[in-house]
């Protein structure tokens, strides 16, 4: 059973929590900052499991994966597959960069460019500011393919997050004002500390019909749908 | 900035597909981004809250207005402030009829709230009338807040609903019908267990993804009994098959892989029902083979389903062909770059050695290099492997790394974890008694905080008891070593608190018994210790103790011993300490030294810490005492348990747990209630209101023979009936339970019981066979240089197969004698009033020293008060101080001991007469109090659920119990 789902900045600040076995509100803090310690004393390249048996309780494993600026953290108990609970953050990253349009650090993990990686590395940006790389990421992002998300780059980008400004906007498919989508889309997938969904296109399916009906329901009012139907006949 | 400014718009533009936010939650946002502080953050929050408060307060906010703010609520809370004035605002969403306000509702409630909260009755309502909603969207929001919000009380209320919904049209619906029927059952498995074959019919559903959801509750139904769900396998394998062969639609694939996690799933089910069933297992080879031939290990999902096969094989009745598969895979594991498989590697691992150990073998290096990784989990989960792995012939290597790791690591929990893994290597394989000491004494130098205190006894047990009594050479060589090691080891500073425990009790035990060391000497250090560590009571009391015994002994030898300045300094402090314990010793200590040799001989024997002591529970000696103190006119004993209007609390609260289990929401009208007066009179007129209280004893039953009754009755409470019935916290302490967890040491530890049981006579062979081993080893190291021959050296000792059986079966005579010796035995005899002051003191303090069975965690302060103990010794039977004395005098030839007992005794005796009429009114009112709150809360319930109802209905201002939350409510 999934016990908790957290998203944590890289700034210990949180950014989405649930927890499917209730823990009292006052307790949440000391959860966030407990396991963020736990994640920032681990170097890159090392495996995304964690033992959390001192947070969480006798047998509690944690599968993370830091993109960028942002942990996800899913913990759970043992009666569920480690690997599968990571490809279960993928996509539920995938899911949240499907969703939202916007420039964000979702795109920039996913749709950045290969050649520019390559220069990344090469260290050809060298001497732009962060700011100017942002920016060509943000050009390349809209016209590139998806590709995997290699350690190296990711470095660069999370120290050239430095900058506060870049680090909001970078932030901002995550910003509390998407909360509640983030929620429904965390609910079409995990019910009951449970797996119910795990393919992106059907969440997205579920929830774009979520907004569908929802807007459906805000305008046309009270008036059933078939009745409508027949007034436009 | 400004770029910052286009995107905020941007936002505020794109992202609103009907979830449009406004500008003030965009400002807050950001100004808590841009916080430079946590304080500065608070304080933004702080403010926003009192906003929110004033805000959601005010009934002309429009109704979309409204979910913002209650996001921002949510927002709030996230972020660790206390936003529990907007729960009923939430509540109060749910009710609403548009759409997207209700979903809102619904969330804020399921992340504010839990089942037992008392708001969740208002949202109960309005679950149960979304359930039957023609919108499919509100029905999910409803099953998605019923999985959270739903407790055992309120699961009669939706589930006839629920139920109806596992054959909605929509499978989306059917899907959370069947998980939130799921969440039912782990809540309260007995209120759903009629509605199981639920589960079995939902895995026909035409929907794959209902059917994958039924995986779930089927999974945790399997857990529970295997055997009821045989008849599935066959269905499983099909399906499971099916799927493997790609039969689903591809909207279920992943990666290129058919739904994976509905086949992992499924393995798990498959490797639990085919746990050691040959016939269930038969079924699953096929499928196992072609999953494994199918397998993908390119990808992580892959690998994912991969391992989960792996897991089923180690599980289910073994198949050569099968096993070679997994181990097969295992390797391929193990050998990848990735740190993820490794894990998972180390882990099957760990599931394959179970079935065949010898596949280790092949991995050896491996496994080293993990052992090596900078990754601590995986270094964690080798270390796993390591202690499942563990055998005579490599325990010493493995030990050694462990805590070489674990001196290492700063997490208090693992640290914990891992220490007492080594003690229990140590102790179930140990080669010979000299390794498991100087082991333990590691492990207690690094993690002795963290170590079970049952631990340390074993040690002193063990050296206390050495090999056995055939070979008293080997053990005082052992002893001696010990000691040897302990004096090296005591200067050092920042020892933990146990192991000074340890070592001061050894070295008064047995520091001076092979004479190479003076009494002066041993003395002289244990002074140290004891100034050293001048808060530790606990490390204090064992140091005088030691001393005392070495005063001792010297005394019984007929020698003449000087009392060294810092040693008087030390007991002048003690006795003039505030912890009561350490006086006692000091003055014992004090005592003892007025006294001849024959009678310290007595008092304190010479190596009888394995000596069995016997216990006179019925406290005989005091008979003649009693009885003429009853001859005097004194009031008979009359046992707790027998006392009139006491009312058990073992059963009182056995009644009280009946009443809440059976206290569930009730939705037929309630009887009217009945006048309660009965539980306002008073005590004594006080009826037994249920069939479980202790019944009033006849009066005629004391009356009849005072002598024999009241004997009966007082030995009776002693050896059998205290503890049992009676949890009053002072007669237990009073009267001193057989297992003590105190850990208080006393000079008495010396009489200790232990049997030496069992036969060790194999314990020499072994340190020989383990020593030559040792050399050999040591040998080998120092030829090698090379860090890989290093490595292959480290694998030939972890997995050189030479299992001596020999060993094995040493270490098991080991253990049994442990076991055998670890038994306490209590003889109850009528001892002649001789050794009064050795049973006293021995039944107050020693036993934990053996007690193995006791869990004596929060034993580390000195729980001390041992006049407390031995008031309960005395109490009962001294009415007044004089006779004590009298009987102490002459009993003992310590006045000055007794003389303080004597003192404590009255306040004994009145805390004995008093303590029960205390219980009785703790007992009656808390009664009261607990009735009075059930006969509250249930119609208070019922209340709010009708008000509720009937406020909606008519659309009045209800006034009742709680007129502010309806007023909240209803606007």
């Amino acid at each position: 059973m999934i016990q908790a789902v957290m998203v944590i900045s890289t700034q210990a600040k949180p950014r989405l929590l649930k927890f499917y076995n209730f823990q009292p509100p006052e307790k949440h803090q000391d959860l966030v900052r407990s396991v963020f310690q736990l994640l920032s004393a681990r170097p890159d390249s090392v495996s995304n499991f964690v033992e959390v048996d001192s947070i969480f309780g006798p047998g509690t494993k944690m599968v993370y994966k830091h993109l960028a600026t942002l942990y996800f953290v899913f913990v759970f108990d043992s009666s569920e597959n480690e690997l599968a609970m990571l490809d279960l953050v993928q996509v539920f990253v995938e899911t949240l960069d499907r969703c939202f349009k916007n420039v964000c650090e979702l795109d920039i993990v996913f749709n950045f460019n290969k050649s520019h990686a390559m220069r990344l590395d090469d260290n050809s940006l060298e001497g732009e500011g962060p700011r100017t790389l942002v920016n060509h990421i943000k050009q390349d992002c809209r016209s590139s393919s998806r590709v995997t998300w290699s350690p190296t780059f990711r470095s660069c980008v999370s120290s050239c997050y430095d900058d506060s400004d870049v680090l909001l906007t970078s932030h901002s498919c995550l910003a509390p004002i998407n909360l509640m989508q983030m929620h429904t889309i965390l609910d079409e997938m995990i019910l009951g500390g449970q797996v119910i969904e795990t393919s992106s296109e059907e969440i997205m399916k579920s929830v774009e019909e979520i907004a569908r009906l929802e807007k459906q329901s805000s305008t046309t009012s009270l008036i059933p749908k078939s009745i409508s139907e027949r007034f436009s006949r | 900035m400004e770029q910052l400014r286009t995107i905020g718009r941007e936002l505020a533009m794109g992202s609103q597909g009907g979830w449009g936010q406004s500008k003030e939650f965009l400002d807050l946002v950001k100004s808590i981004g841009e916080a430079r502080s946590k304080a500065e953050e608070d304080r933004i929050i702080a403010r926003e809250l009192e906003h929110l408060k004033r805000r959601l307060a005010d009934p002309d906010v429009p109704r979309r207005k409204m979910k913002e703010l209650l996001l921002r609520l949510v927002y709030a809370e996230m972020l660790g402030h206390d936003a529990s004035f907007g729960h009923i605002h939430a509540v109060k969403m749910t009710h609403d009829e548009s759409l997207p306000l209700k979903r809102t509702g619904y969330l804020a409630v399921a992340l504010f709230l839990d089942e037992r909260h008392d708001l969740v009755i208002l949202v109960v309502n309005t679950i149960q009338k979304d359930l039957r909603s023609d919108n499919y969207l509100v029905v999910c929001a409803a099953l998605t807040a019923a999985c959270r919000l739903i407790g055992e009380e309120a699961i009669p209320a939706v589930l006839p609903q629920v139920v109806e919904l596992l054959a909605h049209p929509k499978e989306a619906v059917r899907k959370k019908a069947v998980m939130a029927l799921h969440r039912f059952y782990q809540r309260s498995p007995s209120s759903v267990s009629h509605l199981i074959s639920n589960f079995r019919k939902r895995l026909c559903d035409n929907d794959p993804g209902v059917m994958g959801a039924t995986l779930c509750p089927l999974y945790d139904l399997v857990l529970e009994e295997p055997n009821s769900y045989k008849d599935l396998v066959v269905s499983f394998v099909n399906i499971l098959k099916q799927v493997a062969e790609r039969r689903l639609p591809t909207s279920y694939d992943y990666h290129q892989m058919p739904a994976p996690f509905i086949q992992i799933k499924l393995l798990k089910i498959l490797a639990v029902l085919g746990s050691g069933d040959k016939q269930a297992s038969g079924h699953m080879y096929t499928v196992l083979g072609d999953i494994f031939r199918k397998g993908d290990t390119a990808s992580n999902i892959g690998n994912a389903i991969l391992y989960e096969c792996i897991c089923c094989i180690s599980s289910i009745f073994p198949n050569p062909k099968m096993l070679e598969a997994a181990a097969e895979t295992t390797s391929k594991f193990l050998k990848s770059d990735s740190h993820n498989l490794k894990y998972m590697g180390i882990d099957a691992l760990g599931r394959l050695i179970k079935i065949n150990p010898d596949i280790a073998e092949e991995h050896q290096l491996a496994v080293i290099d993990c052992l090596e990784d900078p990754d601590d989990t995986l270094k964690r989960k080798t270390f796993e492997l390591l202690y499942k792995m563990t055998k005579s012939t490599n325990v010493e290597v493995i030990v050694d790394r462990m805590i070489e790791y674990m001196i290492n690591i700063t997490d208090h929990h693992y640290k914990t974890e891992i220490a007492s893994r080594c003690v229990e290597l140590a102790e179930q394989f140990a080669p010979s008694n000299q390794w498991f000491i100087q082991t333990m004494n590691k492990v207690f130098e690094h993690a002795g905080d963290l170590v079970n205190i049952r631990v340390a006894h074993n040690l002193m047990r063990l050296i206390a008891e050495g090999f056995g009594e055939e070979d008293e050479g080997a053990d005082s060589q052992l002893r001696s070593s010990a000691v040897d090691s302990y004096l090296r080891i005591v200067g050092e500073p920042k020892l933990p608190s146990l192991f000074l425990q340890i070592i001061c009790w050894v070295l008064g035990e047995y520091g001076t018994a092979d004479g190479k060391y003076s009494a002066s000497y041993i003395i002289g250090k244990l002074c140290d210790v004891a100034e050293a560590h001048l808060t530790d009571d606990t490390v204090k009391a064992y140091a005088i103790s030691a001393i005392l015994k070495i005063f001792a002994f010297e005394i019984a030898l007929g020698r003449k011993i000087d009392m060294l300045p810092e040693c008087q300094t030390l007991v002048d402090e003690l006795s003039a300490s505030h912890s009561t314990d350490l006086q006692q010793r000091a003055y014992e200590l004090q005592a003892l030294l007025g006294l001849d040799k024959h009678a310290v001989g007595s008092v304190m024997p010479a190596d009888a810490s394995c000596e069995d002591i016997e216990i006179d529970r019925n406290l005989s000696f005091l008979n003649n005492y009693v009885q003429q103190a009853l001859e005097n006119g004194a009031a008979p004993y009359i046992p707790e348990s027998e006392r009139s209007g006491v009312i058990s609390v073992g059963s009182y609260r056995s009644q009280e747990q009946q009443e809440t289990s059976a206290h569930t929401l009730r939705f037929e009208a309630y009887e009217m209630p009945k006048p309660s007066l009965a539980l306002a009179t008073s005590q004594t007129s006080m009826p037994t209101p249920t069939v479980d209280l202790v019944p009033v004893p006849q009066p005629g039953y004391y009356k009849e023979d005072h002598q024999t009754s009241r004997s009966q009755a007082s030995g009776d409470a002693l050896s059998g009936e205290f503890g049992v019935k009676l949890r009053l916290d002072g007669v237990q302490k009073k009267w001193g339970r057989p297992t003590y967890s105190s850990s208080t040491p006393s000079s008495s530890a010396s009489s200790q019981q232990a049997t030496n049981g069992g036969s060790h006579s194999d314990g020499g062979g072994s340190t020989t066979s383990s020593q030559t081993r040792e050399s050999s080893y040591g040998s080998k190291r120092q030829q090698g240089t090379e860090v890989s021959a290093e490595k292959q050296r480290l694998a030939a000792s972890l997995f050189g197969s030479a299992a001596a059986k020999a060993d094995r079966k040493a270490q098991t005579s080991r253990k049994t004698a442990k076991e055998s010796s670890s038994v306490e035995k209590v003889t109850v005899t009528n001892v002649a009033p001789q050794p009064v002051k050795e049973q006293v003191i021995p039944a107050a303090a020693p036993p934990d020293l053996l007690d193995l069975g006791d869990e004596p965690v929060s034993s580390r302060t000195p729980s001390a008060d041992p006049f407390s103990q031995l008031e309960g010794l005395l109490g009962p039977a001294s009415a007044t101080p004089v006779t004590s004395e009298t009987s102490a005098t002459s009993i003992s030839k310590a006045p000055d001991l007794m003389a303080i007992f004597s003192d404590d005794v009255p306040t004994g005796a009145t805390s004995g007469s008093t303590d029960p009429i205390l219980g009785d009114v703790n007992s009656m009112s808390s009664h009261k109090g607990a009735t009075s709150v059930s006969a509250k809360k249930g119609p208070s319930l019922q209340d709010a659920l009708q008000k509720d109802a009937t406020a909606r209905q008519v659309g009045v201002t209800p006034t009742g119990n709680n007129p502010n939350l309806f007023k909240d409510l209803l606007g």
